[in-house]
């Protein structure tokens, strides 16, 4: 079954230097370990192919039923030398929201989530 | 330990995310219900520049203004209640920015009552030279490259300095503390080490003084404020209350706000914020200790109110952060907007001849960047192709160390409306404004090499 990371997760960005950094947080504590196994480092860096410059880094916060991506070369160089709209790399959150995983049914059944329309 | 510590709570309001957040927010966190301290955090790297090119121009400024505004409105608080400020306002001119408090109480006749402590030594532009000579490399920690690269381009050099001095500041009978380039989480964590006497080892503690800090320092991002978590639901924006940490001494609080205020503090809300901006989680990285976000445990506990525990920390590394901003050249940014039939064809035909124009000039510049506002210029592609788009805000970009280059750019857009594709306006402004950036050089420096020192002032 696709999901798609909006319907199963929230998320804010920030940026440091030419970083933009992407928190994604599961919406129901069980829904995180739906983040943790399908949403890896290289499904992200596909995800922002073309984007961002440099390579995608991801820790795992499962206490706050988080993973925290880091996208390097996002910003156009970041802070006051980008030339981007989103020069702190705020909406790289919903951008990553975009994204659709694709979960075995079964288990997406098992756990109530919803399918990406 | 006195009997009864345990129980003692101790309030920190956040009444400022940044130079520019709302200037109801510091009068409504003292006056909205029980503070001890109201926390103001107005520098971002950004502000440091601006702030030293207003010193350049004017030696009696260089710090954040709005802040005495923000005494203004909180005096009665802090000379008849007894709550104390804390603030990173100082810019790089702290002593001026605390004349300018003491002439604003002189005038609210409460100067008798306003002692304030002075936090300087995070400056180092003077030494720089010094520094470099002494074998401190300060060297960009994202590039490696030498500042020998920029150094007769730096405008500021400050070093991101701990809790210490601002709880000396406290220790000896403050109640404003004025920093320059603290921390953000120092404003917060200095005042919960004061209170209850952590010790400067106590790394557990001092963590968690920390993610109370990293919590507070964005103003209302975490109590409702730029919350995506069921944003539509979130509860009267226009009155949105702004964060108090509860804490208490086992270095366990809980985050809630003023009773009657909008927004929402909630597990999500406070967990969006804890994310924000964060780079390696296992490692937060302050002056006073090492801060383990991966450790935090938040737990629901009633209305508008979360619990914070369970946090653990480490020893600091040897070095200071130093944030040096220098002069990197010109930029300038226009846009036109195009409207429906296809207006995104239009813009990106716009594009196309703009430039080859610029590419005829023989203009040269390190970047040129275009974007389609309204389709895809924050998401890019995976907003799609943006030809369903009723209108396009085109928008375009250069930057270069060639100001003069930079400058006939800007000229090349308006001559579009005219005689570019059709279906244009929104070309009121006029020309573009060049200008300079200024840029930042994150490096390290040893600690050992700065010492700060407090000043008492009243």
């Amino acid at each position: 079954m696709n999901v798609r990371l909006l319907d199963i997760a929230h998320a804010r960005s920030g940026d440091k230097g030419d970083t933009a950094n992407v928190g994604l947080i599961a919406l129901k504590p069980e829904w995180y370990p739906v983040l943790s196994q399908y949403v890896t480092r290289d499904a992200v860096a596909a995800h922002f192919q073309g984007q961002i410059t440099g390579t995608v880094v991801r820790f795992e916060l499962p206490n706050l039923g988080a993973l925290n991506f880091l996208l390097h070369g996002a910003l156009d160089g970041g802070g006051t030398l980008s030339l981007k709209t989103d020069a702190q790399g705020k909406v790289y959150s919903t951008a990553l929201l975009r994204m659709v995983i694709s979960v075995p049914d079964a288990e997406a059944q098992a756990l109530g989530l919803p399918a990406a329309v | 330990m006195a009997e009864g510590s345990q129980d003692k709570v101790v309030r920190v309001a956040s009444g400022q995310g940044f130079w520019g957040d709302w200037l109801e927010a510091p009068r409504r966190q003292v006056e909205g219900g029980q503070v001890d301290y109201l926390m103001l955090d107005y520098l971002a790297e950004v502000t440091m520049s601006i702030v030293q090119k207003q010193k350049e121009r004017d030696p009696r400024m260089g710090y954040a203004r709005d802040f005495i505004g923000a005494m203004e409105s909180v005096f009665p608080a802090v000379a008849e209640r007894g709550v104390k400020v804390i603030a990173n306002a100082g810019g790089v001119n702290p002593m001026a920015c605390a004349d300018a408090v003491l002439a604003a109480a002189d005038r609210a006749g409460v100067r008798g009552k306003i002692r304030i402590g002075v936090v300087t030594g995070d400056d180092i532009l003077d030494r720089l030279d010094t520094l470099l000579a002494e074998g401190h490399e300060l060297k960009n920690m994202d590039t490696g490259e030498p500042l020998a690269n920029i150094r007769d381009r730096v405008l500021s050099a400050n070093a991101y300095i701990g809790s210490t001095p601002i709880v000396e500041a406290l220790q000896r009978g403050a109640n404003v503390v004025i920093t320059g380039r603290s921390t953000d989480t120092a404003l917060t964590m200095a005042p919960l080490r004061h209170e209850f006497g952590w010790a400067a080892d106590d790394w557990n503690k001092l963590a968690a003084g920390i993610v109370a800090g990293h919590i507070l320092e964005c103003g209302a991002q975490c109590s409702g404020g730029n919350c995506l978590h069921d944003w539509r639901n979130i509860p009267d924006l226009a009155n949105v209350g702004y964060p108090i940490a509860e804490a208490r001494a086992d270095g366990t609080f809980a985050i809630t706000k003023h009773p009657g205020t909008g927004g929402r503090v909630s597990v999500p809300s406070v967990t969006e914020q804890l994310v924000y901006e964060m780079g390696d989680p296992h490692a937060y990285i302050t002056p006073d200790v090492v801060a383990d976000f991966t450790s935090i445990r938040l737990a629901a506990d009633g209305e508008n109110r979360v619990k914070v525990h369970g946090i653990t920390g480490g020893p600091p590394t040897p070095f200071l952060k130093v944030s040096i901003a220098y002069r990197a050249g010109y930029k300038a940014v226009g846009s036109l907007v195009y409207s429906w039939p296809d207006a995104m064809e239009k813009a990106e035909l716009a594009n196309r001849v703009l430039r080859e124009r610029l590419d005829r000039l023989g203009l040269k510049f390190d970047q040129v960047l275009s974007e389609f506002v309204g389709a895809t210029s924050t998401h890019g592609p995976l907003a799609g192709d943006g030809r369903e788009a009723p209108e396009v805000q085109y928008r375009i970009g250069v930057r270069g160390g060639d100001r003069a280059a930079v400058e006939r750019f800007t000229r090349e857009i308006a001559p579009l409306v005219l005689n570019g594709p059709p279906s244009v306006t929104g070309f009121a402004g006029g020309r573009p404004k060049v200008e300079e950036i200024v840029a930042y050089w994150p490096a390290l420096l040893d600690k050992r090499a700065v010492s700060t020192a407090v000043s008492i002032v009243e």
